[in-house]
Order: C-alpha cells, then structure tokens, then sequence
C-alpha cells in the first residue's frame, strides 16, 4: 500500500465532512468540479486578459462561487494560437476554460493550418466589451477627427501609428480607419499596450487607438488626448469625446469581447455550471466597479447559444476586415 | 571514438542543423524590405548563416589540426563516463515518458527509488525517506500553496480527494 | 523638507503591525519560491496576487514588494548552490557562484550576494525617493533606437565572457539569438520557426529552458563525468567569524558594488530593459574595470556582488516607470501594474498627487523590505550550505527532479521539459568540445529585446539606418558600446606589452 492510500484512510471523516458542507451549500447544482479548473488565458501575463482572469479567480475565492479553483494558466503563443490549440486538444474535457480576446477569431482565420473551429467550442458567458479611443499627443494641434485625416493625410506614411502587432485589435481598427478615410499610414508594432501608450508620451509616435484604461493615467496628467470614441455611447470617463457616430460615421464601431468558452464537447451539465459561475461573477460588484472604473462596457450579459451567435456574427466582420487589409484573401 | 573525430563530427552535425534553421527561417520574407527593415525570416536566416560559417571554420581548422581538440587523439568518452551517462540520461528519458502515463509524482518516487539506491548504492531507508518525501513535499508546496498544477496522467483520480482537502 | 515628511509618513504606514508582519511573510515566501529553479519573482507575484485583492492596497503592494524582493535574493541562491540561475536575473550569479560554491565558499558568495542585493536595493530606493519625477521624463525619452542601442551596450559589456576559440563563441551567440526567434514574429504578426508543426514552439524557446538544460541537466553530467560520481564539497561550519570573514572580502568590493548599485538603478528605470540586462552589464563593467579580469568566471567574489547588487537595483528602479508611467520595466511589474489597477488605483504621473499614502508607504516598505530580506536570508545561509554536504549521488537526482518540475511550471507544458533534457545533453557534448555555452544563453536572453528594438526603429523610420546614430541619446550609448569594446583591447595589448618589457628585464 502506497503513503497516499495510507493518508486518504487516515483522511477519510476528514472527506466525508467536508464534501458535506460543499454538498449543502450548492445543493442545486448538479455537477462541480472534481478538481482545480484551468483558466486558459490566451495572452501573456500583465495584459488587460490577465488581469481579468485573475480578477475573476479571486471574485471566485471570496465569494465561494466554486469548491474548486480557478487556476490562471498564461498560453500567449502565437497570438493566442497555442493556447486554441491546446483547448481544441482538451476535447471532452470538464475542467478547463479559457478567456478570449478577438484574436480568438483573427488567429484561426490567418492561419488555416490550425485546424482550430472556434464554432465547435462550449461558448460559456460574454464578460465585457472592451473600447478604443483614437489618441494622440496633447501637444499635437490635433483637436477633431477632421483634423486629423487632413494632417495625416499631408503626412502620408510619414504618420506613425502605434500599435500591438499585425492582426491585432488595434491594426485592425488601423485598418478600418485607413479603408474609410483613404490614407496609409506606417504601423509600429510594441510589445503591450501600456508601452503603445508610453511611446505616444514620448513622441516616439504620432497616433495610437488605445483603450482607456492603457491611457487614462496620462489623459489625467494632460498628456494625451482622445479625438474620437469608436463605442455607439459615449464614455462615463470621457464625456467630452464624441462617438464615432456623432462626428458621421456610425460604421466605425470596434470593440474587443472579453469571454470565457470551453473546449469543444464540453458536458451540458459542466457547461450550465460554468454558466452559473461566471453570471454571478458578472453580477458581482467587484465585476462592475471594475468595469466602470476601466470604460468596459459590461452591461448586457451573453451566454450560451447566444454567444454562439455573437461569435458567429463577430466572426464573420473580422473576415471582412482581414480580407479589406489583405492579411487573408 | 577519439576526441579528434567527435570535433569533427559534431561541427558537421551542427553545420547541418544550421542549414535546417536557414531552411526553415525562409518560409518567411529574408530580405530587406523598402520602406520597412528586415523581413521576418531575416534575422534568424542570417544568425543561421554565420553559425553555419563558423562551423566551416572550425571544420577547416580541425583540418588544419589547428585546435587542441582536433589534435587530441584521447578518447572522447571513456567507458566509465559513458556508462554513467547512459544510465543518467536514461533514467531521465523514462521519468517523462512515465510522466505523460502515470503522472509526475509517482515517476519522480520511482527515479529517485532508482537513482540513490541503485546508482548511489545508499540505504534503503534513506531511499526510502527521500524518495517519498520529495515528491509530497512538491504536491505540497506546487498544487497547496503556488496552486499551479503538475501533470497527473492516469494517476490524476487519486488526487481528487487531496484536492477536496487543500482548497 | 516635503519628501522628508512624506517619506516618515511612508514608514509609519509601513511599520503598522499588520503590515509588518505581510511584510516578512512576502520575503520567506519570496526567497523560497525564488530559490527553486524555474520560478522567479514572476510567478511569485502572479500567484499571490489574487490574495492581495481581500486586502487593502497599501497592504496588498507591501505583501506583493516584499514577494519581489525575496525573490530576488532567492534566485541568487539557487544560482550558488546548485549552479542553476532560477531567474533570468540571476544568470551572471552562476559565473562566480558556482565555482565559489565548489571551492567550499559557498557562504562567501552567499554574503556577497545579500549585501550586494541589499547595498542595491538600499541605493535604488533613496535615488527613487529624490529623483523619481524627473527620471520619470528621461524615461519617456527613450524610444525603440535607444533601446537597441542600450542593447549594444549590453552585448558589448560581456565581449570577454566568450572561450578563447573564436568561432566557437560566435557559434554560441548565433545559435543563442536564433533561439530566441522562435515563436512569433512580431512585426508581421505571423508565426515563425515552428519546427515539425508542435504547438509548444509557439510559445519560443523560453530563456529558462535553455538555462536549466545548459546549467541544470548539462552541468551535472559534467560534474558526475569529472568525478565519477563522488564530488563532496568541503565546506567549513557557517560560523559568526566566517561572515566577519566575508564582509572583509567584500570590503575590497565596495566600489563595484556602489558603481553596481547605479548602473542598475539607471538601466532599471528604462522601460524596456529591467533587471536581467542590468545584471549582465554589471557583470561586464566588473570584469572589465577589475584589476585582475582572468580571475573572473573562477570565483572572484566581485563577479556575484556586481550583478546581485545591480539587480536589485533595477528591480526598485523598474518600478520607477511602472508607477509614474504606467508602463511596466519587467514582466513582474507588469503583473503589479495590473493589481493596481483592479485595486483601483491609476498608475500614471498623477498617482504622486492622487494617492500619496499608496506611493510613500510603498517606497517605506521598500527600505523596510529591504532590511528584512538581508535579515533573513543571512539567518538562512547556514540551512542552504547544508544543502551541499549532501552525497553529490543524493544531490544530483534531486537536482533533475528540480530541473524537470521548475521547467514545467512556468508555462505548464511537458514540451519544454523534453527540450530541457536535449539541450541539455547536447550543450554538455558541445561543451566537451571547448564551445562556451554562456554567450548562448545572454544571447536568448537579449536576443528577443535586440530583433525588436531594431525592427521597430526601422519601420518607424521607414528602413532608415542613420536613424540609430542621429538621435543624440542613442548615438551617445552607442558610443559607449564602441569604447566599450575597444577598451579592453587596449588594455589586454598593454598588458602584453608590459609583460613582454618585464620578461626581456628578466632576461637582462
């Protein structure tokens, strides 16, 4: 007999008292988790995904949402490739999720080799849209969009927009900006949007579209200004700045989701346990207050099929927009 | 083998891999792109390139017998040193595979059972204490207190009612 | 006397029981988790950090600073006494320490390395307390060229380090920076170098695995070679005598450990750079500056306080960005960036005016820290020295347990693991055959920094060269690079000289 059958012997009232108190507390969901869930995080550690995970992981622990942990496990590979790839190998699998950003649809659609169909992942719940602002340097005599397509159109590919890499969130709304106003710009990829950000400061580059949470220490301090909000509403932080609609063009609308899916033949009952652990985290007031505080618009709760669809409609614009840019064809 | 053919052999193994890496780095762009720098394949296609120059140069310093280990005619290996080798590298391999089957905890009981009784020649009952010991102290201190979980293979049910205990 | 008050408000923050008592709780942690191979500050502060959210801020960043710390002297150790830097920080420790820990100096280099850390950290905070606004604007100087040519610098400072084989040590480098390739390319976005279609190629190949292979896997079939089996370190008993000992040693040390503290703290503050190229450079300018260079690499005790001291440095002086740019100097700061702001807090130039509580008791606990983690961990070098009395057939096994666990952890995937044990056996052949393996592994470490910083100042500048040697500050460190690495050439053809005058007097 090995030491840890001798120790779950030993163990065993230990056992049997606590699997009572988890029974009565969630006695009306069916399943839990046999064992700590892992929480795939497709991007790297300290990003705006990561934060949320862990966020989220420690909403769970304070209000016992889970008798078992949510464990942040970091794939950032390949904008978010290796981290498709290992949740589509996990099939069948009732404890791991993962939190997207939108490369969730860009990556699969630039690199077909993938064999990844995010239509066959467990869509779970839709936690936050994240927003883009157009930023540039306060010191800039930049003060309307308006202004800003004539100067860069002057400037041509002299104009350097800051961004977080080719395919990703911010070059595509590069993209879509250039599509519609019929410039072309030079985009500098950075490592994260915090240095995006710093590097506008530091006049290093001319333009970026950041969120606000990446700016708003610097908008605060008067050392950047945001020009337009691609967001229908305009933002609680920033009331001054008009939406993209109401300087004309309602089409340039851009957000990031931030939701949790599982991998691909995901139990019902696992599914609808996840479902009800992350909407009580949704409702949370931590999860709000930390939305507002941010300018993430975490109003509408989506879950489930609906989710399916979201990300089928989503799916389907970021392959228009991929097309547009000619990163696929 | 004598260390003169390993010097040789290894610089042409090595030259080898390089074209490999040159080979692979061309799927992306190599040259330099107007208006934009270096394509993506450039720096890892070049870095490549010089590895592989310096394994020429040192293939044709070995001809020259122009370095201590092209001249040296000693062993590469001898046999105690292989021997040991074999065994270490061995044991090794066979704790990963049975990683991926039986989890990581039981392989690193068995490797140790194996390393410090049958390759340290030390008692049983210091094998015994460090071998169990060892890897219940990493549960602990891994799954308990860091919370970052290590592969389980097969093994993985036994755990589940240590989970219900830790967290 | 604005800063003077603000900064006895900070202690008192600090030394408040509940605070006191996290405090020391986050240094043993800290020195724990980062003295096992594979896990360093970073994943000290990723794990602990949702803890910090059930308390209050200035709390949580004590707690979180004083993990950082630990963790910081804690590579060093696993760096001395098994020869494995546990963090990329701790590399250049390996040179010396290692070879200190073999000659039965291990408590020697221990010291060192608490004093040097704590001489650092100490430095680091006082320059943060009085200048931390204006360096605040110099760091946002620094662009993409900059960076690269910062990088130049730290290539240039650790010429020496290289074998005496020429192309061999160049063979090093390439393969180094090849390595560090693997992965994504960052400026097409598009995947590159993923061999035989494995998804764990697309995470590249962590400056870790290469590490622990090369020190971890590959120095320990050396050391069982040249043994056979039966290493066991003479080590006299930890006494109060020994560390009078070793303070007198170090005594010799102190300009490099002052000029250490400073050069850490500067490349600190650099948003891009943080505490591993500090280290490395540190490392360099010792050797380079030291009276006796050849000493070097064999257990010169000036080879672990330059860069444990320098580390230390920068990891305060990365904070400097972090908390008035927003901007994170490390992957560790990066992770407390994001607790700050879930804790609602907005790091950013304001953060000084808004909330001065939080930033005075941070910059208190960290002088508080400071001391306690030297406290602490000299209390504990007598339990790790311990730890070498041990039959080197106990110790190796336990060792590659380490090895293959603490690979495991950071990205939690078993394909590292299998290339840690190739690399491993393959850089211990290489090494056989007189290949240095060092310059491999600083070259994956700056090998990511160096492709990036260059690719990005040439499409911003449209292919443009001259960009690098028109901006008035990266033309300036380039310089430095350049005399860098002319000067010890010079210095090595006047010692030729003057050993070639002293043998013909001999002759006479």
């Amino acid at each position: 007999m090995n030491l840890r059958s001798i120790k779950k012997l030993a163990l065993m009232p230990v056992i049997a008292v606590c699997s009572l108190a988890v029974m009565t507390s969630a006695a009306f969901a069916q399943w839990e988790p046999k064992k700590p869930v892992e929480f795939i995080i497709m991007a790297g550690t300290g990003g705006g995904a990561d934060q949320m995970a862990r966020l989220m992981q420690s909403i769970i622990q304070k209000n016992n949402f889970s008798s078992q942990p949510f464990i942040p496990i970091n794939k950032p590979g390949g904008s978010g490739a290796e981290a498709l790839r290992y949740l589509q190998d996990k099939s069948g699998d009732d404890h791991v999720v993962m939190i997207t950003l939108n490369s969730f649809y860009t990556t699969p659609l630039q690199n077909p080799d993938l064999g990844v169909d995010i239509s066959t992942f467990t869509p779970i719940g839709r936690m936050a849209l994240d927003t883009f602002l157009l930023w540039v340097n306060s010191d800039s005599d930049i003060n309307t969009l308006d202004d800003y397509v004539m100067q860069v159109k002057s400037k041509g590919k002299d104009w350097k927009m800051g961004g977080t890499g080719q395919g990703q969130e911010d070059s595509l709304l590069t993209g879509m900006l250039q599509n519609k106003f019929g410039f072309e710009v030079t985009y500098v990829p950075f490592p994260g949007g915090g240095t995006v950000a710093k590097n506008l400061i530091g006049k290093h580059i001319d333009s970026t579209v950041n969120n606000p949470s990446e700016q708003l220490g610097f908008y605060e301090a008067g050392q950047s200004r945001p020009l337009v909000a691609f967001t229908p509403d305009r933002l609680e932080q920033f009331p001054d700045v008009p939406t993209s609609a109401e300087v004309g063009h309602p089409d340039l609308v851009y957000f990031m989701q931030r939701s949790i899916n599982g991998p691909p033949e995901m139990s019902a009952e696992a599914q609808a346990y996840y479902i009800d652990v992350f909407s009580k985290v949704f409702n949370s007031e931590d999860w709000q207050g930390f939305c507002a505080s941010d300018g993430i618009f975490c109003n509408e709760w989506l879950a489930g099929d609906d989710l399916a669809t979201y990300h089928q409609a989503e799916k389907a614009k970021h392959e228009e927009l991929l097309k547009g840019m000619g990163l696929i064809n | 083998m004598t260390t003169r053919t390993a010097e040789m052999l290894m610089a042409v193994v090595m030259g080898l891999f390089s074209v490999f890496l040159m080979w692979k780095s061309a799927e992306l762009e190599i040259g330099w792109i107007p208006d934009e720098g270096p394509g993506g394949g450039a720096w890892p296609f070049w870095l490549s390139a010089i590895m592989l120059l310096c394994c020429v140069v040192t293939l044709f310093r070995w001809w020259r017998r122009a370095t201590p280990e092209s001249r040296s005619t000693v062993q590469f290996m001898d046999k105690n040193t292989r021997r040991i080798n074999y065994i270490t590298v061995g044991s090794l391999v066979a704790l990963l595979v049975l990683t991926h089957i039986i989890g990581i905890y039981f392989s690193i009981f068995l490797f140790l059972l194996f390393y410090i009784r049958f390759v340290g020649r030390h008692s049983w009952l210091l094998t015994g204490i460090l071998s169990v010991a060892s890897p219940v102290f990493l549960f602990f201190f891994f799954e308990a207190m860091l919370k970052i979980l290590l592969p389980k293979g097969y093994s993985e049910p036994l755990f589940y009612p240590l989970y219900q205990i830790i967290y | 006397m604005e800063i003077l008050d603000a900064l006895l408000q900070g202690f008192a923050t600090a030394i408040t029981p509940q605070n006191l008592l996290l405090m020391m709780l986050g240094c043993v942690i800290g020195l724990f988790v980062g003295a096992m191979p594979g896990l360093g500050s970073v994943n000290g502060v990723a794990i602990l950090l949702p803890v910090t959210f059930l308390v209050p801020p200035t709390a949580a960043i004590i707690f979180l600073a004083a993990v950082y710390y630990g963790a910081m002297y804690g590579g060093a150790i696993s760096s001395i006494m098994l020869g494995i830097p546990g963090a990329s920080t701790a590399v250049a420790t390996v040179f010396d320490g290692r070879p200190m820990a073999m000659q039965g100096k291990a408590d020697f280099a221990l010291v060192a390395a608490a004093v040097g850390s704590f001489v650092g950290g100490t430095i680091s905070v006082i320059l943060f307390t009085l200048f931390a606004p204006p360096l605040a604007d110099f760091a946002l100087k620094f662009g993409p060229q900059e960076e690269f040519a910062l990088m130049m610098l730290a290539f240039a400072t650790f010429i020496g380090l290289g074998g005496d084989d020429i192309p061999k040590t160049l063979f090093s480098i390439a393969i180094g920076l090849v390595f560090a390739a693997v992965g994504l390319d960052e400026i097409s976005g598009r995947p590159r170098l993923i061999f035989f279609d494995l998804p764990g190629f697309y995470h590249g190949i962590n400056f870790l695995v290469l590490a622990i292979g090369i020190y971890g896997i590959g120095e320990i079939l050396w050391t069982l070679e040249t043994s056979q089996g039966e290493v066991k370190v003479s080590q006299a008993s930890f006494t109060a005598k020994r560390v009078l000992e070793a303070f007198k040693k170090l005594k010799q040390s102190t300009l490099t450990i002052l000029s250490s503290s400073f050069l850490g703290y500067f490349v600190g503050i650099l948003p891009a750079a943080g505490a591993t190229p500090a280290s490395l450079m540190a490392y360099g300018v010792a050797k380079t500056m030291a009276k006796d260079p050849d000493s070097f690499g064999k257990g010169n005790i000036a080879g672990v306080a330059a860069p444990e001291t320098a580390n230390n440095a920068a990891s305060t002086g990365s904070m400097l960005p972090m908390i008035t740019l927003g901007i994170p100097g490390s992957p560790t700061t990066a992770i407390l960036l994001g607790g700050m702001i879930i804790w609602g807090l907005r790091p950013g130039p304001l953060l000084f005016v808004n909330n001065p509580e939080f930033v005075w008791g941070l910059i208190g606990s960290l002088y508080m820290a400071n001391l306690f983690t030297v406290i602490i961990n000299i209390a504990f070098i007598p339990l790790f020295v311990s730890v070498l009395k041990l039959s080197f057939t106990i110790l190796a096994p336990i060792i590659f347990v380490l090895c293959i666990v603490g690979g495991y952890a950071p990205t939690q995937d078993m394909h590292d693991v299998w290339l840690i044990v190739i690399f491993g056996v393959v850089f211990y052949l290489l090494r056989k055959l007189n290949y240095p393996v060092a310059p491999a592994v600083l070259a994956i470490v700056l090998g990511p920094l160096t492709e990036r910083a260059l690719r990005q100042s040439l499409v911003a500048e449209r292919g443009d060269v001259m960009t690098f040697v028109e901006r008035p500050l990266s033309a300036t460190i380039l310089f430095l690079a350049v005399l860098l690495i002319v000067l010890p050439a010079i210095k090595m053809m006047r010692h030729r000289k003057k050993r070639e005058a002293a043998a013909e007097q001999d002759g006479l």
